[in-house]
């Protein structure tokens, strides 16, 4: 039934109406989403642009299970979210590593789980831990890698289990430019070979339009889609980032998000 | 060599000792010089008083800890990760934790009798609350993110709880049981000077009353070292489980 749909050309995720309160023991709700509907492809890159505070987590905690969807719906292939799974892998913002195991042991963990024997699991724990740079450093623990390698071992452990889909939730903002170059042309080689439903979330603009097919730009808080701009580049052309289509695309891009960061920014100031 | 400067203080006072008991400055009565304690733990040790004493003091000792141990950190988990559990027994706890255990020993006396059994049962009672409000405190900590990473990784909601709110809680819960193990060394001794026929307590009561003051301190800085080097050799054993924190 999933491979049905996924070949039909259906949306791999529809979300219609969502809303999302949150609620917490102290203080007043907050109201993080309000009526947000989009559909993402399947194989799909799309980025998800919008002011800090916006709701972007709270979205991509959302496709992931990890909230209830209490106003609208969210369906995953066709069928509504139940939960957490291994289909849909997830980068956190802030790595969510387990600090008591080791960079191996971290992106062992999930592999565990899926079952293929042990020393396929461990070559195949190797090899991602190579591809994001960090041969040398597998019996490192988390608390002795700077904020790039741990964000580099939590994407590891990610890839590694081969979602069907991946969340990915500022997964490069704790890197150096260069490093943050060199992961981005690596993801984009990854999604090529094997290209999956990518949601990922950024505040960089030129990241955005640089990885993704399609950029759906946030409203300041509550949380809307304000457009989804589509972004007609050819990823192939490794020159791509100076062509002035390129530029172009970013400042227009650039020109949506700075009201929204505006307008978040005269909320904060006159409350 | 670090290790002498560290305890140099120990020596003096062992030198003081045996000189004041010598000197007479304290009567031999309230004080025997440390030589004759020495050669006295090395009769009892002849005799294998000490032995046998000393492996029942440490059967009762492990076990009423073990358990605590066990059922103290199940529970904490437990109240930590659900709310009915917590609304049943978080009061319960929060009043007995601050209750002096040893007014517990004539009660688990009154139930068990003066054998193992009792003592086993006061140091399990005794020694659990420590445990468990540590695991409570720490598995309340857990990191939201990485309970949602285990969740979306596969594991199911019970291996959830071994494989990240057990760890999470983990070193709370070491430090708890540190207390828990002091504590046991007291409440120990103490059930065993009021209620035993065996056991290290036993032992000092017993010489104390005999006038064998020699033998008696020779067993009182026994229990002393003993009590020195579990926390020495429980504190290497946090050290490696929390390697993981540098
Ligand atoms: N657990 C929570 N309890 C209460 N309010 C929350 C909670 N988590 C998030 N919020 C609020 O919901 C709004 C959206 O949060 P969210 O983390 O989704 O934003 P974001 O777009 O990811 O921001 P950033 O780019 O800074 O990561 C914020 O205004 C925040 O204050
Ligand atoms: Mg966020």
């Amino acid at each position: 039934m999933q491979q049905h749909n996924a070949g039909s050309g259906g949306p791999q995720i529809v979300i219609e109406g969502v809303n999302h309160l949150y609620r917490p023991p102290a203080g007043r709700p907050v109201l993080a989403l309000e009526d947000v509907s989009l559909q993402v492809r399947p194989r799909e890159f799309l980025a998800l642009l919008g002011p800090s505070g916006c709701g972007k987590s709270t979205l991509l905690y959302l496709i992931g299970g990890f909230l209830p969807t209490e106003t609208g719906r969210i369906l995953f292939d066709g069928a509504p979210i139940a939960g957490p799974g291994p289909d849909r892998g997830i980068v956190f913002q802030h790595f969510a590593l387990f600090p008591w195991k080791t960079v191996r042991a971290n992106v062992l963990y999930a592999l565990e789980k899926m079952g293929p024997p042990r020393e396929q699991r461990a070559k195949r724990a190797q090899s991602f831990i190579d591809l994001v740079g960090l041969t040398g450093f597998e019996d490192s623990y988390p608390s002795q890698l700077s904020g790039g390698m741990k964000q580099r071992t939590a994407i590891a452990r990610t890839l590694a289990i081969d979602p069907k889909i991946l969340l990915m939730d500022e997964p490069f903002g704790a890197l150096d430019a260069q490093t943050r170059h060199l992961m981005q042309s690596e993801l984009l080689a990854i999604w090529r070979k094997s290209p999956k439903t990518v949601v990922f979330v950024t505040h960089d603009v030129q990241e955005a339009v640089y990885l993704a097919d399609r950029v759906a730009v946030m409203t300041a808080r509550p949380g809307r889609i304000k457009t989804i701009v589509d972004i007609r580049l050819d990823k192939s052309d490794p020159n791509v980032a100076k062509s002035s289509a390129f530029i172009d695309t970013v400042d227009q891009v650039w020109g949506l998000v700075r009201d929204e960061a505006i307008k978040a920014q005269e909320a904060r100031l006159s409350p | 060599m670090s290790l002498l400067i560290r305890y140099l203080p120990l020596v003096f006072l062992a030198a003081g000792w045996e000189l004041a008991a010598r000197l007479g400055l304290i009567s031999q009565l309230a004080l025997p010089p440390l030589s004759h304690v020495a050669l006295a733990w090395l009769e009892m040790l002849k005799s294998g008083e000490l032995l046998a004493n000393g492996a029942s003091s440490l059967w009762r000792g492990g076990a009423g800890l073990g358990l605590a141990i066990v059922v103290g950190a199940a529970l904490g988990i437990a109240m930590a990760w659900w709310q009915p559990v917590n609304a049943a027994l978080g009061p319960l706890v929060e009043v007995l934790y601050p209750m002096p255990k040893s007014a517990l020993i004539p009660v688990t006396v009154l139930w068990l009798g003066f054998g193992d059994g009792s003592k086993i049962l006061l140091i399990f009672l005794g020694c659990m609350l420590p445990v468990t409000l540590g695991a409570f405190n720490g598995a309340r900590g857990s990191d939201q993110a990485l309970v949602w990473s285990a969740r979306s990784m596969g594991a199911s909601p019970l291996r959830m709880l071994w494989d990240v709110v057990v760890p999470s809680a983990l070193p709370e819960m070491l430090n708890g049981i540190r207390t828990a193990l002091a504590l046991a060394f007291i409440l120990l001794v103490s059930a065993e000077l009021i209620v035993a026929r065996e056991g290290l307590g036993y032992l000092i009561g017993f010489l104390g009353a005999n006038g064998t003051y020699d033998a008696m301190f020779a067993v009182v800085l026994t229990v002393a070292f003993l009590g020195f080097a579990a926390d020495r050799a429980y504190q290497t054993l946090m050290h490696r489980l929390l390697r993981w924190r540098e």
